[in-house]
């Protein structure tokens, strides 16, 4: 017989379902409510419930049940209201009582996609284990037969150049008077290289990114050039800079970076010729190694006024890039021409390179690019790379890793001996588990000329909260509760512009003094060790044979 | 760390006393092999001077093989030497070591000098790669007016198993280098000095940047770097690749591997020929720990240091004589009667250069270019 309450809870989920679990303490908690004000999700809210308890009063044991109403912090097992796990209710809790615990057997990813909408994220690949760049050691250590090198006390160059460089053969030099000197009536055109520190900031855009956020990483930037010296550059991702940075003289750090939504190009190009300095370089994205072969989206609701001015665009409208560029109908032509076209905006000063997701099809791009005497580098990014919005599956399964497909490309080049022409900048996983300098140092040794990072500053310099397992990953719903992927006035006021710029400054400055510490014991300090593959072992020997690298145990 | 002595003199001398000078800065075990490049030849090969000589050992069977290669390519044999060598314990005699003097093949005969060299450089590697898997045959060099000799054993034990101190054996300039314990079962081919179409070289230290290097001269394009049994090999050919293939002058050598930064770039008179080097021959940058000594076809020696002067090197001598050794032991065995405070020790950015006929000795200060 059964009850008049119905017990049958089918399609409902229970909280062994999600990915997190809140863990909330009664004897704790003193019922503020800031918790419940500021989880992203609404995963959590008050909830009133009835309490049966047991009481004794007097001297002698004489148990009463008494009823009470009480006031609880309840999870939702709505799918649409996920605990995400960011833990910014541990972060407001003054009294340490309510903290997300991370579930290792949840059923999620069966149950989002109510409505038919497949699960949309942001972030990187939830793939928590070791990458192949964490599986590389450095072996080769200086020791009596050639000392090693004080990293505190030697001279240090750790610079890379962005731009097409000449081969020896083909530099427009004479020889007079016993020395070399330009020959200025050869007609050469030469082109433009710009010496930078050889790990940059990746293309994160204004919108992507909140005002403060970018703000803040433009401002670590500049001041990374013009106080330490240190002349780390930085990609605008696609929409656009404002126009008051781009007629700075600041304009010089940064690469702005043309996309398949022209996003922000009116506003560039009517402000070329205000310009009082060249950009860094220009940066075409043909893919992303985080959605590869996907467009992007910035929704409607984080175009607001400011986006709305850097784009061009109306407010409130939804910005979709289309995943491939549509004026391009061939690599040999439509890719060349636009690549000529950046460098015509600019008289031929400013290096124009393209930047593609890592793929087996990505020897092929290099060889036309090779063969293109304006291509000034060639950006990989692999699958580990982050984005503020793609499908999930597209995260999680599609893609190249970067450390085979860097390599494959470089080995490439020296067989028909260009390693030092066109140089290869890596991304996408770089400091995955934080430890950049030892990861940028080995996509270094085998082969990038520079790396690029998006994820892992987001982490260090703003305190992002997003992991491999998934943790927030919230930035494509602009609800980001550290104020660095959202729009939203009350959520990234939560972020001060100044520290994260003090940040930056931090995590290069020390990332600068771990990778002498990388270089120093391997004898390298003049020039980075680009391709220097008997430096780096792998400790497995698939790894190691597929990179051409020796195998340690 | 292995022991250089380079002699260069306006007369002929001996090899042992480039022997006798690696001798005096023994410490340790020397026994790994040494080698010795003789140029501006005396004695019987004075007269021979325009005819190429190939220096190297072969075993019975490979000098049949070799007499027929050079046959079939047209190089006649002028003249014969092989050192009287003289049994010595712990050094394993090969059959037959020789210098051979050639005469070109008659389609060369008024072909141009850079034609005469990439035959020579082709029949070398030819003879090299006929030899390789057997060892049968190993050619060192094959150039007018270059003698190569090598073998694995202690230096001094050496030259009495060639039996130097009675030949009649002299040059103007002789390089030799004694290698240490660190590379013991080493391939001959992985002794210095090694040379290339008129270039000679040979250093001190390991050589950490060796890979982006090597592959960088491997995909010139150029069917003489090869090799590379020894990371040192590709100074000699970086100094050829520099002066030979580029045709820069030779202080562009120590601006390619040892560059400078763009604050001292800025400084110099040639700046922008130097930052574009500095870009357009950056995988050749070395890091040291290296003491370069080389010669050029014209007979001008020199030493150069990594950017960090890492390993000892001192040049002195007399007018007519100077010795670019690795320690100042070496020199006051070669050239005992010199004024030593006026010895020099190249620092970071110094290339010291004694020109043909040992005059005087330059110093081409990088800075200042």
């Amino acid at each position: 017989m059964e009850p008049a309450t119905r017990l049958d809870n089918n399609h409902e989920l229970t909280l062994k379902d999600f990915p997190y679990i809140v863990r909330w303490r009664d004897d704790r908690c003193k019922r503020c409510g800031r918790c419940t004000a500021v989880c992203p999700m609404f995963a959590i809210e008050p909830a009133v419930i009835v309490q049966r308890v047991l009481r004794s009063e007097g001297s002698l044991p004489e148990p009463k049940a008494v009823r009470r109403v009480v006031t609880i912090i309840k999870q939702s097992t709505d799918i649409g209201k996920y605990c995400t796990g960011c833990a910014t209710c541990s972060l407001v809790c003054p009294n340490d009582a309510i903290e997300p615990e991370y579930n290792p057997r949840h059923k999620f990813i069966f149950h989002k996609n109510k409505g038919g909408h497949p699960y949309r994220r942001g972030g990187r690949r939830n793939s928590p284990g070791l990458s192949t760049l964490d599986r590389l050691r450095f072996t080769r250590i200086s020791m009596l037969t050639d000392p090693a090198l004080d990293a505190g006390r030697h001279e240090f160059r750790i610079r890379t150049y962005l731009g097409r460089v000449l081969p020896a053969e083909e530099l427009p030099l004479k020889v007079a008077d016993g020395k070399l000197e330009l020959d200025r009536k050869s007609g050469k055109f030469i082109p433009p290289v710009r010496e930078i520190y050889p790990v940059m900031i990746g293309s994160m855009s204004i919108g992507a990114l909140s005002p403060n956020m970018w703000e803040g990483l433009a401002m670590g930037v500049t001041y990374l050039n013009e106080v330490e010296g240190m002349p780390v550059v930085m990609c605008s991702g696609e929409g656009g800079m404002p126009r008051r940075l781009l007629k700075s003289r600041f304009i010089k750090y940064f690469i702005p970076q043309i996309a398949s939504g022209y996003f922000g190009w009116d506003e560039i190009v009517r402000a070329i010729p205000e310009m009082i300095e060249d950009p860094c370089a220009i940066e075409i994205k043909y893919g992303q190694g985080a959605k590869p072969g996907d467009g992007g989206l910035l929704m409607a609701h984080k175009v607001l006024k400011l986006i709305a001015e850097i784009r061009g665009v109306p407010m409130g409208v939804d910005l979709p890039s289309p995943p491939t560029h549509q004026t391009k109908y061939s690599i040999e032509e439509a890719v060349a021409k636009m690549i000529q076209s950046m460098y015509m905006a600019w008289g031929f000063r400013v290096p124009v390179y393209p930047k593609i997701s890592g793929s087996r099809t990505a020897k092929a791009v290099l060889n036309n690019l090779v063969r293109n005497p304006y291509a000034a580098a060639l950006s990989i990014d692999g699958d580990d790379g982050g984005t503020g919005a793609a499908y999930n599956v597209s995260m999680d399964s599609m893609g190249h890793p970067i450390a085979s497909n860097l390599r494959e490309c470089y080995l490439d080049l020296v067989a028909q001996g260009k390693q030092n022409e066109l140089p290869l900048i890596a991304a996408g996983g770089a400091g995955k588990r934080g430890n950049l300098a030892a990861n940028a140092a080995a996509l270094f040794m085998l082969g990038a000329s520079a790396v690029s990072i998006g994820k892992y500053i987001m982490q260090a310099a703003a305190g992002c909260f997003g992991d491999e397992y998934n943790r927030c990953n919230v930035c494509n719903l602009g609800r980001c509760p550290r104020g660095i992927t959202t729009q939203d006035p009350r959520l990234y006021r939560r972020l001060d512009p100044d520290v994260v710029a003090e940040r930056v400054v931090e995590v290069f400055k020390s990332l600068d003094v771990e990778l002498k510490k990388i270089f120093a014991p391997m004898g390298r300090s003049t020039e980075l060790p680009i391709g220097m593959s008997d430096g780096i072992s792998a400790d497995d020997p698939a790894i190691a044979e597929r990179l051409k690298i020796s195998y340690v145990c | 760390m292995c022991r250089l002595v380079a002699i260069t003199s306006d007369e002929y001398f001996s090899p042992v006393e480039n022997i006798l000078a690696l001798e005096t800065m023994k410490e340790g075990h020397d026994g790994s092999g040494m080698g010795l490049i003789l140029k501006g030849l005396g004695g019987e090969f004075e007269e021979l001077k325009d005819y190429p000589i190939l220096s190297g050992i072969c075993s019975r069977e490979g000098i049949n093989k070799l007499d027929s290669y050079m046959d079939m390519e047209g190089f006649r044999l002028k003249y014969a030497w092989t050192p009287k060598t003289r049994h010595v314990r712990g050094i394993r005699a090969r059959d037959y070591y020789f210098a051979r003097v050639y005469d070109y093949p008659d389609v060369y005969r008024d072909r141009s000098f850079e034609d005469k060299e990439a035959l020579l450089l082709r029949a070398r590697i030819r003879l090299r790669n006929l030899g390789r898997d057997d060892e049968s045959i190993i050619v060192f060099s094959f150039y007018p007016d270059i003698i190569t000799l090598k073998e694995v054993g202690d230096p001094l034990q050496l030259g009495t198993f060639f039996g130097l101190d009675k030949s009649p054996l002299r040059a103007k300039i002789i390089f030799a280098q004694g290698r240490q314990n660190t590379n013991y079962a080493i391939n001959l081919y992985a002794c210095h000095p090694f040379f290339i179409q008129g270039y000679g070289t040979m250093t001190n230290g390991e050589n950490t940047a060796f890979i982006p290097i090597r592959e960088f001269l491997s995909s010139r394009g150029f069917q003489g770097y090869i090799g590379y049994n020894s990371d040192s090999e590709v100074f000699c050919h970086i100094l050829h690749y520099i002066c030979k293939r580029l045709g820069y002058p030779l202080f562009y050598y120590k601006d390619v591997i040892t560059p400078l930064n763009e604050a001292e770039i800025s400084q110099r008179p040639d700046s922008e020929a130097v930052r574009f080097l500095k870009m357009s021959l950056r995988p050749l940058c070395i890091d040291g720990p290296n003491c370069v000594i080389g010669f050029t076809p014209d007979g001008t020696c020199f030493m150069v240091q990594d950017a960090k002067k890492l390993r000892p090197g001192v040049v002195g001598g007399v007018k007519g004589k100077y010795g670019l050794m690795s320690e100042e032991c070496g020199l006051d065995s070669a050239i005992p009667h010199r004024d030593k405070s006026r010895d020099i020790f190249p620092m970071k950015y110094d290339m010291v250069i004694v020109r043909p006929g040992a005059g005087e000795v330059e110093i081409w200060n990088q800075l200042h270019g």
